[in-house]
């Protein structure tokens, strides 16, 4: 997969002197869904904020679809559709005007047929002569998503979509990202939830303090996340896995009187009871067993905490 | 040149003019007649001819300018503050647009807002008064042009208020006393030679004083300075603007 957006070495420093983004280095794919988590401050919006031209940044390069954003702002621009955070809409203005605004802005002629398209598929278009200010909260999210989306851009950026939203309306922002994705965009999004990241993105990076920490394929991150380990704690210390047992994938603890099984959630069986009616015949005795599993979110909180 | 953008800008803005098109056009209506009542009928009647002309219609083109300047200065300032205000700005700033751009869509509304408005209060005027207007060409691009530096004053206010005081800072402590100053009810001949000295400092005599000769062939000061004034104001407006936006001032960080 080609790069479609380069940013190197980019930093950001703001008047007062805040410095929002240090050295950050991110390749994003055509074509795949990122997602950006970090906490409050991390430094997620200023990163798009300064990808779409927003802020400017104070040292290093950004390129979209090849397009320097400074030099060949104009082209680069043109590719890109921004969902900001906040919900900053014209209230006195009709849906289907404020869209066509947004289209007239890049450049592209009027086409209100495509523009229709995309309110349908936004469940937007029975409300496409209202005022903004008529609308609620949610819907004027979907207008938002319909602006960045009327000028047919194929990089999107959606700012925390679904902060503060209904799980409806969370789903049906699913299916259009799922959409999109079908038809090429790409799309990068930050969140603050790391179920969202699962549903939906290929990557997931974490941001922390105006760094990039980590950039993995969720797949090989939820491989991590499905294992999970019960931790059997015997009455006897023991030396070697018993021939009996040698079937489980069963390591011996540190203090010689445990035994840990990793299995995965997401298998038919776990193996749990049968593991369990073993050991007895085994003639090993317990005392005690808990379970333990590492989430995304452990390794989220622990590489923001080292940083910390 | 993304000239769909500078056209849905402009038509983005006038939307909103036409939106409230009674309070719009309605109020500066409503003011002038009040203006032709109080000074041209009531006052005027006592007051004799000023340089040839009756003072009713001696009054109407300062009445004229100072509509247009407060009115370009107010529109052309609200239409860049309030995007900023609701936060749409951020729309503008990612879209493939340049400053000029930006400039000739929300300007050119307020210029053209200011304009109509301007004409209304013209075609006001001859209800009260009789008048005749010696170089109608020269009339409209003095009007023209005025509509233009005023919305260029503006939109450099609109993107400088922090907040809504702001806003209204300029046109209230600045914009409204030079137009009273500027001769707009009385001829700056009238002044007493300290005043006409002091006067000349003010840049809305040379406009005033060229739009009344657009009307009545006489001017306070020679046409080709009023021209030069007009230009100089536009000139530096434009390459305040120009800096605004290299910079990146009150707008992007």
């Amino acid at each position: 997969m080609p790069t479609i957006v380069n940013v190197q070495n980019l930093r950001k420093a703001y008047e007062g002197g805040f410095e929002a983004l240090r050295s950050v280095d991110l390749e994003i794919q055509q074509g795949e869904i990122l997602a950006l988590l970090g906490p409050n401050g991390a430094g997620k919006t200023t990163l798009i904020s300064t990808i779409c031209g927003i802020t400017v940044p104070t040292s290093g390069a950004i390129s979209v679809g090849g397009h320097d954003t400074q030099t060949e702002f104009r082209a680069a621009r043109n590719l890109i559709g921004l969902v900001p955070q906040e919900i900053n809409l014209e209230p006195f203005e009709t849906v289907m005007n404020t869209v066509r605004f947004s289209r007239g802005l890049f450049g592209k002629p009027r086409n209100d047929a495509y523009l229709e398209q995309i309110l349908k598929k936004l469940s937007l278009h029975d409300k496409k002569d209202s005022k903004i200010m008529m609308l609620s909260g949610g819907m004027k999210r979907r207008v938002l998503i319909a602006k960045a989306l009327s000028h047919e851009p194929r990089v999107l950026f959606l700012d925390e979509p679904t902060a503060g939203v209904d799980v409806e309306l969370r789903k049906d922002m699913w299916d259009v990202v799922a959409d999109l994705k079908a038809d090429g965009v790409t799309i990068i999004l930050t969140t603050h939830y790391i179920e969202e990241a699962e549903a939906i993105a290929d990557r997931v990076g974490v941001i922390s303090k105006g760094e990039i920490l980590l950039v993995q394929d969720k797949a090989e991150m939820m491989a991590q996340m499905g294992q999970k380990q019960l931790v059997i704690d015997l009455a006897d210390t023991i030396t070697d896995v018993p021939a009996a047992l040698a079937a489980y994938s069963l390591t011996i603890g540190g203090d010689d009187r445990s035994l840990i099984y990793t299995y995965d959630t997401k298998g038919e069986r776990t193996g749990i009871t049968t593991l369990l009616n073993d050991l007895q015949k085994a003639g090993l005795s317990m005392t005690d067993m808990q379970t333990h599993q590492s989430s995304l979110e452990d390794i989220f909180v622990g590489l923001v905490k080292e940083t910390a | 040149m993304n000239l769909t953008a500078v056209a849905s800008i402009y038509r983005f803005e006038m939307a909103r003019f036409f939106r409230t098109i009674t309070q719009s056009l309605v109020s500066p209506v409503l003011s002038t007649s009040l203006y032709f009542v109080v000074f041209g009928t009531a006052i005027g009647s006592r007051i004799q001819e000023v340089e040839g002309v009756s003072y009713g219609a001696f009054i109407v083109p300062g009445l004229i300018m100072l509509s247009v300047m407060t009115q370009a200065t107010s529109n052309a300032s609200f239409g860049i503050y309030f995007p900023k205000f609701i936060g749409t700005i951020y729309e503008l700033l990612s879209a493939p647009v340049n400053f000029l751009e930006i400039t000739l869509g929300y300007v050119g509304a307020a210029a053209t807002k200011a304009l109509f408005i301007g004409l209304i209060i013209l075609v006001t005027a001859f209800f009260f008064v009789d008048i005749t207007i010696a170089h109608p060409f020269a009339m409209l691009a003095f009007l023209v042009l005025t509509c233009v530096s005023f919305s260029l004053l503006g939109f450099i206010i609109g993107i400088w208020a922090g907040n809504f005081e702001q806003l209204q800072l300029i046109p209230l402590l600045i914009i409204t006393p030079l137009v009273f100053l500027g001769g707009s009810f009385y001829s700056v001949t009238m002044l007493p030679p300290i005043w006409q000295t002091i006067t000349m400092f003010n840049p809305v005599v040379y406009l005033i004083s060229g739009f009344r000769w657009a009307f009545f062939g006489a001017a306070d000061v020679p046409i080709g300075l009023s021209l030069l004034a007009i230009a100089a104001f536009t000139g530096a407006c434009l390459i305040a603007i120009w800096w605004i936006f290299r910079t990146g001032w009150r707008i992007r960080q």
